[in-house]
């Protein structure tokens, strides 16, 4: 290890942050200048360390073979870590570990032939969490779909409402009035926030940092509190709905806004502060769960663990959704691959969704905050009481629900753990035909065994906080 | 099916000859060339929300050859794999794949008729090595065996599960759920 934080705040050129230039093709050479890489100096290329072979499993290239975790192995335990490695393979042994195990952030179970210390293979074994949801969407009318898509990835419940609501939208061709575009962006971006901090608590408490845990959930409060007041629920809103969002924002929320603004942005400031040159960090982070961009492509992976690979890539800027093209942000890319690097891409981002938030609060257009296509939206209160046809279409609206054009649609949204995309088959029902959700975290468990192997079982814990898998999202 | 896939492969020799022929070309044009080589090839266009991009229909015999061809002209990145059971249909599954171009900033959808009779198709694991799970899951939910894959097991439910519960005629409630008294044998 180096001396000098590759990427500590310190170092970091920070008055970096300008207006990004019109948004064009994204080739390697104009993203650079649009996509903003936020940590430019003081970073020369880094070689990857790692090379990928068959089944994922990876190999030192021969200049990085000194620099490898030496392996401790059988009975003869040495506080240094001594051992002669290349052990064959009647001297390697299976750990399981998991479903139950506390930092595998739910029910992932990973096999794994360890050798010593060393991880020489990892095989994620998932589906302890799988409840049918696409089956039981099939079951549900689309004004219900968005109670059961909200419980998938149950840290970032509005993205998945979000994706659901925009590909029933995109075979409904239906207009949203913009008040209803912006309060979806502030709910998702928020949650974006929301969901970073509760991955620094956890990232931090997993390797050693437990102060965090308190600090990233008390902030993570702070959004939760205003998420209830807008929507009633803490979690599971179904507040993003086909058509709009279910309700107006409450009066006074510019009041809540700007309070949560100040105290989560004094937070992310002081979490910086604690872990940012702390060396206990660093060294358990840097070079740590390397994935090269190549197998972030291959793998699909998408979200912080692509960009801190060190592609810049975010459907926000590639393909905008809900009116987001309005508002100034940048995306950080890292550059190594590695468990600090993805932990820099998360605490930038949730800088740059709270400035997305703060443009959101100064230009918040006055307007419905729902569609008023009443094909998709029930008639209003007071024309129940006075009409019987209202009251008919109300109740019909509740129970057949509305009927969608037959046609495919696929809509894919950012959410905090990448990108996640909602096919809707329709065959012009009042059901889905068929409802596939494009999971994040399940091609992110899918690539561990590359970021894994040859790790130290210890080093295993990082690289599997880092990827951030949310077992309901992996299963559904 | 055989019957249309020759009447595609004579409009297609129709359209080299004459430029003046119906078949819609994809709207990059990095996949021209895909559209030449593969006959069976049928383009669309796919328009959302501010963005457009190419759908092509396959055979599953030129499915393995296009994707590798289409990974070749750039889409690199790969999306999503699943299978849609339309049960009247002819053929009865889809597997749609999707796949993104960064550099052309397009995504690519392809979709295969697979067979009732023989529900099987290339597997496309070896080009992008992230199609591994997202096959077993098809395999697993809809009973889609994709050939020359690495590891055909089931991934989300138990190795000793009997069907495939997304298909259509794997009804809800048709296994027992101990705690539910109402349960009523079929």
């Amino acid at each position: 290890m180096s001396d000098t934080p590759h990427l500590a705040t310190g170092d970091r050129e920070t008055p970096t942050i300008e207006p990004p230039e019109p948004v064009g093709g994204l080739d390697d050479a104009t993203s650079r200048r649009e996509i903003h890489d936020v940590w430019v100096a003081g970073t020369e290329e880094q070689e990857w360390v790692r090379a990928a072979t068959d089944e994922g499993a990876q190999e030192m290239l021969p200049e990085a073979q000194d620099a490898a975790a030496t392996i401790q192995r059988g009975t003869a335990v040495d506080d240094d870590y001594i051992g002669e490695g290349g052990a064959d393979e009647d001297q390697r042994q299976i750990l399981n570990m998991g479903p139950q195990h506390p930092s595998t952030h739910g029910v992932l179970r990973l096999h794994l032939e360890i050798e010593g210390e060393t991880i020489r293979r990892v095989k994620p074994i998932i589906g302890y969490l799988h409840t049918g949801m696409e089956k039981t969407a099939e079951t549900l009318s689309y004004m219900q779909g968005a109670t059961n898509v909200t419980r998938m990835d149950y840290l970032s419940p509005f993205h998945n409402e979000l994706a659901y609501s925009l590909a029933v939208e995109q075979l409904l061709d239906v207009e949203i009035p913009t008040r209803a575009q912006a309060i979806r962006i502030l709910m998702t971006e928020l949650n974006r926030v929301a969901s970073h901090l509760l991955w620094v608590a956890t990232q931090g408490m997993d390797i050693g940092a437990v102060s965090m845990m308190l600090f990233g959930w008390q902030d993570r409060e702070t959004c939760l509190e205003f998420f209830e007041k807008v929507t009633g629920l803490r979690m599971n809103h179904n507040y993003i709905r086909p058509g709009g969002v279910a309700a107006d924002l409450h009066d006074g929320w510019e009041d809540d806004i700007e309070d949560l603004l100040v105290r989560v942005s004094a937070g992310i400031d002081r979490d910086e502060a604690i872990l940012n040159k702390n060396p206990i960090f660093l060294d358990r982070t840097r070079g740590i769960g390397v994935i090269t961009p190549e197998e972030c492509r291959q793998y699909g992976v998408s979200g912080p663990i692509a960009r801190g690979s060190g592609i810049a890539h975010d459907l926000r800027k590639v393909f905008p959704y809900s009116g987001i093209e309005q508002y100034d942000f940048d995306v950080p890319v890292g550059k190594h691959g590695d468990v600090l690097d993805r932990y820099l891409v998360r605490i930038e981002e949730m800088r740059q969704s709270l400035r997305i938030v703060e443009q959101i609060l100064n230009t918040m257009p006055a307007g419905d905050f729902r569609t008023d296509d009443r094909k998709v939206t029930p008639p209003p209160r007071q024309r129940i009481d006075e009409s019987m046809e209202a009251l008919i279409h109300h109740f019909k609206l509740f129970t057949e629900g509305f009927r969608v054009p037959a046609g495919e649609a696929y809509q894919g949204v950012e959410s905090p753990r990448g990108h996640l995309g909602v096919y809707i088959v329709s065959q012009g029902g009042a059901r889905p035909w068929r409802l596939h959700v494009r999971a994040p975290s399940f091609a992110a468990v899918q690539a561990m065994p590359v970021m894994m192997t040859d790790l130290l079982v210890a080093d295993l814990v990082a690289t599997l906080a880092s990827a951030d898998p949310v077992l309901g999202d992996v299963d559904r | 099916m055989s019957e249309e896939q020759s009447t595609t492969e004579e409009t297609t020799t129709e359209g080299v000859e004459d430029a003046g022929s119906d078949r819609v070309m994809p709207t990059d044009e990095n996949l021209a060339a895909l559209a030449c080589e593969f006959a069976s090839a049928e383009f669309e266009v796919f328009e959302a929300t501010g963005a457009s991009w190419d759908i092509v229909t396959v055979s599953s015999d030129d499915y393995h050859g296009l994707v590798a061809a289409a990974h070749a002209a750039g889409y690199t990145l790969f999306i999503d794999l699943c299978a849609v059971d339309y049960l009247r249909r002819t053929p009865r599954f889809d597997v749609v794949v999707h796949i993104e171009s960064i550099s052309a900033g397009k995504r690519l959808r392809i979709k295969i008729g697979v067979p009732a009779s023989d529900p099987s198709v290339a597997s496309i694991s070896d080009v992008f090595a992230g199609a591994n799970f997202f096959e077993r899951e098809a395999y697993d939910l809809m009973g889609i065996t994709f050939t020359d894959h690495p590891d055909m097991t089931r991934i989300l439910l138990p190795d000793e599960w009997e069907g495939h519960p997304l298909r259509k005629d794997a009804s809800v409630g048709s296994v027992p759920v101990q705690f539910k008294a109402s349960y009523k044998a079929p």
